[in-house]
């Protein structure tokens, strides 16, 4: 039980972003996908992607109000790296010829909410690059960096807070149409 | 602008900033209508989509960093060892697939090269009777050159050890503006990569320290200043600067470095907006390749109308410039800033009228690379 109460504090930990959480689960899980990857027609950079893949996809599940981890973090870690990797060898017709862990737990519903949010992301994505500058910059510098609008407004040359939020918006309304565009073109 | 009224409503109406009495007042608004209702929807799902997009951005980040800082000090293997299940001559071969393409292309221009020199011994051999006073001729001329050569090597070598050209992350275009102070002009998102040097490189490939004396990323427009003593300075700047909108359809040429010599490229002015109509910009129907951003943007006149920015990501042959009245709005900035900055731009164009090569070949030596790390 005692091992549970760990792996959920990390979790806490790794939705939060914060550095000492990402690290532990890196030290702890790294070497392990990495050896199933590589023993599974794999190269070193396939393992650091499959276990980069995982990691966001535990920080999604880590990040939703209903998620209860059901076995070991471990055995998560392993589940979800196995399946990518296992999806990633099906699309060149190949298939695992090692496998070390006995117990693999059922993460396909995960994964295919994963895939959605995925989509989304790329959507996201996508729409940034085309938006120019000084959009992307500063929806970045507001939603990924999360710097404060007087910090934005002096270091994008506005003279005030106000000015700033007024071109956010604009670059909102601008990113929004970008997105909604991108959407019906799928 | 009622989008964006609605897009702030919408956004603090999900992080629950609003007050209990906006609050429900939203509530009911959402309830009696319904386009209201859709488009709260639709900006609910895009909001959340950003949101989420941005956390894993954020994330990814810290993935990266720690994931390099764990292989670096060996805490996670990242050995290159060779994968079960491939011969180890397959798996050398993914390894190096990449260094193995570049020495075939390597390999390609080598022999180029190698095969010229064989033709010119071959026609230095037919006119036997001729090849000693070309020779000779080519001595003399070495030897002058050798010379030349050398004095200039002395007067490099006299005022401090040489250097050593920088590493550069990054080339982009910047021109100048003020010969007498060395102001030059390129884009806020190239001195935005030099974090540590910012290097301003003439045709000569002859490297200056620079600094950026003031930014507008709206404008997408930076000011740089040579502060190398090495610097000669040159002639007052040929062109002048136009503070005016130019029309539609006006011819244009632009000078940059999209790749390590200076190129020049033609074209027309096509709207007066930018992207998505932003005022700051204009629209140009031209070709600018990675490495242009920072090209002065010419008329007939010889007058810098625009200076080039971006171009759009599905459509190479559109182009946008920052307007050249930007580049006023930017040195009276400047000099709000810092009294200390006083550029000086030239209202008089010397190079009207001249046939288009001898523009070329004046305003060729205003234009830098501009370099960093």
């Amino acid at each position: 039980m005692e091992k549970l109460e760990k792996d959920v504090a990390l979790l806490k930990g790794l939705a939060a972003n914060h550095a000492s959480s990402i690290e532990h689960i890196y030290k702890e899980n790294y070497n392990m996908i990495r050896q199933l990857v590589m023993t599974n027609s794999g190269s070193e950079d396939d393992a650091a992607d499959v276990f980069q893949d995982t990691m966001v996809v535990l920080f999604e599940k880590a990040g939703s109000a209903d998620f209860e981890l059901q076995c070991q973090l471990k055995t998560y870690i392993y589940s979800v790296s196995r399946r990518l990797w296992l999806k990633k060898l099906q699309q060149h017709g190949r298939y695992f010829k090692v496998d070390t862990m006995e117990e693999t737990a059922d993460v396909e519903e995960d994964l295919e909410e994963h895939q959605q949010m995925q989509s989304n992301f790329v959507l996201m994505e996508a729409s940034m690059q085309k938006i120019g500058e000084p959009c992307k910059g500063l929806l970045e510098a507001y939603y990924i960096q999360k710097k404060q609008m007087q910090e934005i407004a002096i270091e994008f040359g506005y003279t005030n807070a106000d000015n700033a939020k007024t071109q956010k918006y604009k670059c909102l309304v601008r990113l929004k149409k970008l997105f909604f565009a991108e959407y019906k073109t799928l | 602008m009622k989008e964006e009224l609605l897009m702030d409503a919408v956004e603090r109406y999900l992080s629950k900033e609003m007050s209990t009495e906006e609050f429900s007042y939203f509530e009911e608004l959402r309830k009696n209508n319904a386009d209201l209702d859709l488009a709260v929807v639709e900006q609910s799902h895009f909001l959340n989509s950003l949101g989420k997009y941005a956390d894993q951005k954020r994330f990814k980040k810290s993935l990266h960093d720690i994931e390099l800082k764990l292989k670096l000090n060996g805490t996670i293997e990242s050995s290159k060892v060779v994968p079960m299940g491939q011969s180890p001559i397959v798996a050398m071969f993914t390894k190096y697939k990449r260094t193995i393409a570049v020495a075939a292309c390597i390999a390609g221009l080598v022999s180029i090269l190698l095969s010229t020199a064989v033709t010119s011994i071959g026609t230095s051999d037919k006119n036997a009777s001729l090849t000693p006073l070309f020779v000779k001729l080519e001595e003399q001329d070495k030897k002058t050159k050798n010379l030349q050569a050398k004095v200039i090597a002395l007067e490099a070598a006299t005022p401090e050890v040489a250097r050593t050209p920088i590493t550069s992350k990054f080339r982009a275009t910047g021109f100048m503006i003020d010969a007498s102070s060395n102001y030059i002009i390129t884009n806020a998102h190239v001195t935005n990569q030099a974090k540590n040097q910012l290097i301003v490189e003439n045709n000569k490939g002859e490297q200056y320290t620079a600094e950026v004396v003031y930014v507008n990323k709206v404008d997408d427009i930076a000011v740089v200043k040579i502060i190398d003593e090495r610097f000669k300075k040159l002639a007052t700047v040929p062109y002048s600067i136009k503070n005016k909108n130019t029309p539609l359809g006006q011819q244009i040429f632009l000078l940059g470095f999209p790749k390590q010599e200076i190129v020049y490229t033609e074209g027309y002015v096509s709207a007066s907006n930018g992207f998505d109509m932003d005022t700051s910009f204009c629209q140009l129907v031209t070709t600018a390749n990675v490495g242009n951003s920072g090209s002065p943007v010419i008329n007939q006149q010889g007058e810098v109308v625009g200076v080039i920015s971006s171009r759009e990501t599905n459509d190479a042959s559109t182009v946008f410039a920052t307007k050249s009245a930007n580049i006023y709005r930017a040195i009276q900035q400047a000099r709000k800033n810092d009294t200390s900055t006083n550029v000086k731009l030239s209202s008089v164009s010397k190079i009207k009228g001249l046939s288009r090569e001898s523009q070329i070949a004046k305003v060729s030596d205003y234009v830098f690379m501009i370099k960093g790390n």
